[in-house]
């Protein structure tokens, strides 16, 4: 094929080959041991550390670091892992810049945090690398406990719950595990494959079974689970997308963000994946931000993210959208769409400036139309196929909704939608079944 | 996990570190915490005679110096023994005992150098339950200079006779805890074990002063215009005192006393160093004083991986491993020898190995056009100063050239073991036998 970045339409191969790995190689390359010694010694091990309150797993970070400074970087990682099972993935993918390293005192002090992240990194890979998996079982209960999901949720709870000694079965959707650590993270912050490894090393505990492609309300009823197993985690992730609700938004060329990256994640030659020449991504959070770096990575020509509030709304943070920008990504703010017009295929998006006023965001008379072949609509997701017998609050499920039953992760209230609240939540209703459990027995 | 938990002169704890008599250990509220946060035993802070408790300093009583970053490599206290009465020290180590059984609690004592005073004091902790006493023969100011402290660590003889009256009026495991400031730590030991020590602790801090005030002229910490000499430990001790143990670990006179380690034990590292040198258990004060008392975890897991990757099931097979590798100078092997190496893939081209050879050493380094640096066999004496100066860790290597290889150095080929005591250019040298 010789396509190149000014073909116009919806096309793959637009890069010459070597491109693309280089595009998608890690965007924050792992720390060496002289780097790793270095950036420990930066930590003052505060006392009640503002990180470890920050960090929704509750990492001790002061502790994990000591003991990467003291050239004892396994126990860094039992330390990290006994807190957040997704020690590893965590490290690369939370926006440690509004986490843990927004509040460290070097960050008050000199503007430049330790690089937690980093270093949760180079501890939590040191382990994995090695094949060990830390943690063994307790004796077991007898008990057995039906997970729904096997995102970031449903295997945090999975594994907490294995190692209290409970038999776990995960009913999983989709062909892999992992959820959105497979198939939404972007490209470059998961390289080789690490989701896959993760979970594998994360089963490696024993008394886990997965089922994927077993769909609870198609395949499987709540009801039953009920009845079958001592408890029930349902860890579904939020599997529905909001829609723009404008003229032409079936036209072919419109697409969900999440898809998209999906496909991108699941290729396994990057060249195939089309893209358009002109790329328009409606959105202000991290799905906007992934899915317009990724297409100027696949080689689009002009890539633009419109959000129709100010920038201090995005909920992506300043680093994302740095990262954005940084890429040659355009970033738009306070527009929203009110067409997407073509003959037959998307030509391009019309926008309106939008106002924040008392009765909220109302449109002006100013417009602008965006040329593009290719538009991703990244304006949130829903949640989507929860069973009927949980009331639903505030489009969400409670984390508690009835005797034997628990939620979490992004399908459930409370914290931000991140994996690393996923993980906490996974790990903390775990926590629960077991003391529900060992209360029963 | 390697079980780290240990029996010192009969004396049981979970783990081998202790916090040293000191402010982390001068009330019931700090060992409680210590405890909590996993400590094994405790060394409450020095208790006195009966009668009016002595006054502190109410200005500064700490002075530091610091590496960079501000880390705080060394710390200097004129800070007495406790200054609280000694009843209520007495009820709570008795309650904190009660409390928590299994980890150790050590009473540290400074009391008048007679028979009576010892007698005295001894029969009113023996039923507060603590496991041990500590006689505090070290604090070098204040205590001093009323006749007690390192004024009779200093005297062997006193160190003998005070340790034969606590060995006659109790029955409690007796450790005496040591002053650095001395020439020959080892006659103090030796009176130690003659008066019926069943173990020595050290060191206790070194005199120092950490600074001069320059626009007042007086040492800091400085109290009113004037200042005093300290007690100096934390890190830039830990040396010293590695020294002292090992000292008193290969000495024959000395060799099998036991010893408690202390100086500057801050990472699982130092204390395994200690051990190896033959503490059979370690004490900290500074690294808890600089980072509190949670600092402990990390020595825990730390000495725990270390073990496990040694295979070590116990921390007696860890203790004294590195005794028999101490010796005197005189024995080292005069045919070992080593080349600097300079890794180029870790080398991030700064200089110092450079300069610190050419200007300070034997110009064993050369500095390529392309700024990369090379050793020159021919002239390298192997002093490890490129080694030191060298900010990436392991970027050089000494490596060992093999035997009948020929030193370009001397152009001799790499011989035997041979030591000075052999060598031809020592005029009382004896033939090897
Ligand atoms: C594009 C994108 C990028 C992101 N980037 C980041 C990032 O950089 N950092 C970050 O912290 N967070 C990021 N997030 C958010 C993060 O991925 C989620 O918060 C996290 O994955 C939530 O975990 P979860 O287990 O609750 O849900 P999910 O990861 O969504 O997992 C839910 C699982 O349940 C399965 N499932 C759903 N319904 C059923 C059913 N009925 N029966 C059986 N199985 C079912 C799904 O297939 C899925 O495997 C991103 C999200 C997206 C969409
Ligand atoms: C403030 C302070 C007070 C101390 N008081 C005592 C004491 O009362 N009795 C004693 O035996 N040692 C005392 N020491 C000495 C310590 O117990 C210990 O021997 C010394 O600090 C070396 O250990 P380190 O390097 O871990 O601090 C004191 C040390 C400090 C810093
Ligand atoms: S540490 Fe500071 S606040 Fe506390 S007693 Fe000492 S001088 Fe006062």
């Amino acid at each position: 094929m010789s396509n190149s970045q000014l073909t116009p339409g919806i096309v793959p191969a637009r890069l010459p080959a070597r491109l693309y790995a280089e595009n998608f190689s890690d965007h924050q390359p792992p720390l060496g041991p002289h780097e790793a010694r270095v950036a420990a010694d930066r930590c003052y091990f505060c006392f009640d550390a503002p990180c470890m309150t920050a960090c929704p797993t509750s990492i001790d970070i002061p502790l994990f670091i000591r003991q990467i400074a003291t050239g004892t970087p396994d126990a860094a990682a039992r330390t990290i892992l006994s807190q957040n099972i997704l020690g590893g993935m965590c490290a690369r993918v939370c926006p440690t810049e509004t986490l843990c390293e927004e509040v460290c005192v070097r960050e008050t002090a000199e503007g430049k945090p330790v690089e937690i992240g980093r270093l949760q990194r180079f501890a939590a890979d040191g382990l994995m690398a090695q094949g060990i998996h830390p943690f063994t079982r307790a004796a077991s209960t007898g008990k057995r406990v039906a997970v729904v999901g096997a995102g970031p949720a449903g295997l945090a709870c999975a594994h907490r719950l294995a190692m209290k000694g409970h038999e776990v079965m995960v009913f999983e959707r989709r062909p892999k595990s992992g959820g959105l650590n497979e198939y939404g993270i972007a490209a470059y912050k998961a390289t080789n494959g690490f989701a896959q490894r993760e979970v594998e090393w994360l089963l490696k505990i024993g008394g886990i079974t997965v089922k994927n492609g077993v769909m609870l309300g198609r395949d499987v009823a709540l009801g039953d689970l009920m009845t079958d197993y001592d408890a029930v985690f349902l860890g579904i992730g939020l599997a529905g997308v909001n829609a723009l609700r404008v003229e032409g938004e079936d036209l072919p060329g419109v697409r969900d963000a999440i898809d998209f990256i999906s496909d991108l994640r699941q290729a396994t030659d990057l060249s195939t994946v089309p893209v358009g020449r002109e790329v328009v991504v409606i959105g202000g959070g991290m799905t906007a931000v992934d899915a317009a770096v990724q297409s100027k990575l696949l080689g689009a020509e002009v890539v633009s993210i419109v959000y129709r509030r100010g920038r201090e709304k995005m909920s992506a943070s300043g680093y994302e959208q740095e990262h954005a920008t940084r890429n040659g990504v355009c970033i738009i703010h306070g527009a929203a769409p009110v067409r997407v017009i073509g003959e037959g295929r998307t030509e391009a998006v019309e926008f309106a400036y939008t106002e924040e006023g008392p009765q909220g965001l109302t449109l002006s008379v100013e417009r602008f139309t965006l040329k593009a072949d290719q538009v991703f609509k990244a304006i949130g997701q829903t949640l989507a196929g929860a069973p009927q017998a949980i009331a639903v609050e505030a489009g969400k499920l409670p984390r508690h909704p009835m005797p034997k039953l628990w939620c979490g992760g992004d399908c459930a209230l409370g914290g931000e939608d991140l994996t690393v609240t996923a993980v906490a939540e996974g790990r903390d209703a775990a926590e629960e079944i077991h003391a529900a459990l060992s209360a029963a027995l | 996990m390697a079980n780290l938990a240990t029996n010192f002169i009969g004396i049981k704890s979970p783990n081998p570190f202790w916090l040293a008599s000191a402010p982390p250990t001068d009330k019931e509220v700090n060992v409680r915490r210590a405890y909590e946060a996993g400590w094994g035993g405790v060394v409450w802070k020095t208790l006195g005679s009966e009668g009016p408790p002595v006054v502190n300093v109410s200005g500064p009583r700490y002075g530091a110096i610091w590496g960079a970053d501000r880390r705080l490599l060394g710390l200097n206290n004129i800070e007495l023994i406790t200054d609280r009465p000694l009843e209520v020290n007495l009820r709570e180590i008795k309650q904190v005992k009660r409390d928590w059984p299994d980890r150790a609690l050590i009473i540290s004592l400074m009391v008048p150098c007679d028979e009576e005073s010892w007698c005295d004091i001894l029969s009113r902790i023996e039923d507060t339950g603590a496991d041990g006493v500590e006689l505090n023969f070290g604090c070098p100011h204040g205590m001093a200079e009323r006749g007690m402290g390192s004024a009779v660590g200093q005297v062997p003889e006193y160190i003998e006779m005070v340790t034969r009256w606590v060995k006659k009026h109790s029955r409690m495991p007796c450790i005496v805890k040591l002053t650095p400031n001395i020439t020959d730590v080892r006659k103090p030991a030796e009176a130690a074990r003659r008066g019926g020590a069943d173990a020595v602790s050290l060191i206790n801090t070194i005199n120092s002063i950490t600074g001069v005030d320059l626009d007042d002229f007086a040492p800091q910490p400085t109290i009113d215009g004037k200042g005093t000499h300290g007690g100096y430990c934390g890190p830039a001790v830990k040396p010293i005192a590695l020294n002292m143990v090992a000292e008193i670990a290969r000495h024959p006179e000395t060799q099998g006393l036991p010893i408690s380690g202390i100086g500057g034990v801050t990472t699982w590292r130092d204390a395994a160093e200690f051990m190896a040198l033959g503490a059979g258990n370690v004490q900290v004060c500074t690294a808890a004083m600089t980072y509190g008392f949670r600092v402990v975890q990390e020595m825990i897991s730390g000495l725990s991986d270390y073990m496990d990757r040694k295979g070590f099931t116990s921390t007696t097979d860890l203790v004294g491993r590195a005794v028999p590798n101490v010796t005197d100078w005189q024995y080292l092997n005069l045919n070992y020898v080593t080349k600097a190496q300079i890794s180029e893939a870790d080398c991030i081209k700064c200089g110092r190995c450079y300069i610190a050879c050419e200007d300070t050493s034997h110009q064993a380094i050369e500095m390529l056009p392309d700024r990369s640096f090379k050793v020159k066999d021919e002239e390298c004496v192997a002093c490890n100063l490129c080694v030191n100066v060298c900010p990436v860790e392991n970027c050089i290597t000494m490596v060992r050239m093999p035997k009948g290889q020929v030193d370009p150095r001397t152009g001799r080929p790499v011989g035997d073991y041979a030591n000075w005591v052999m060598h031809p250019n020592n005029p009382m040298a004896r033939a090897a036998e």
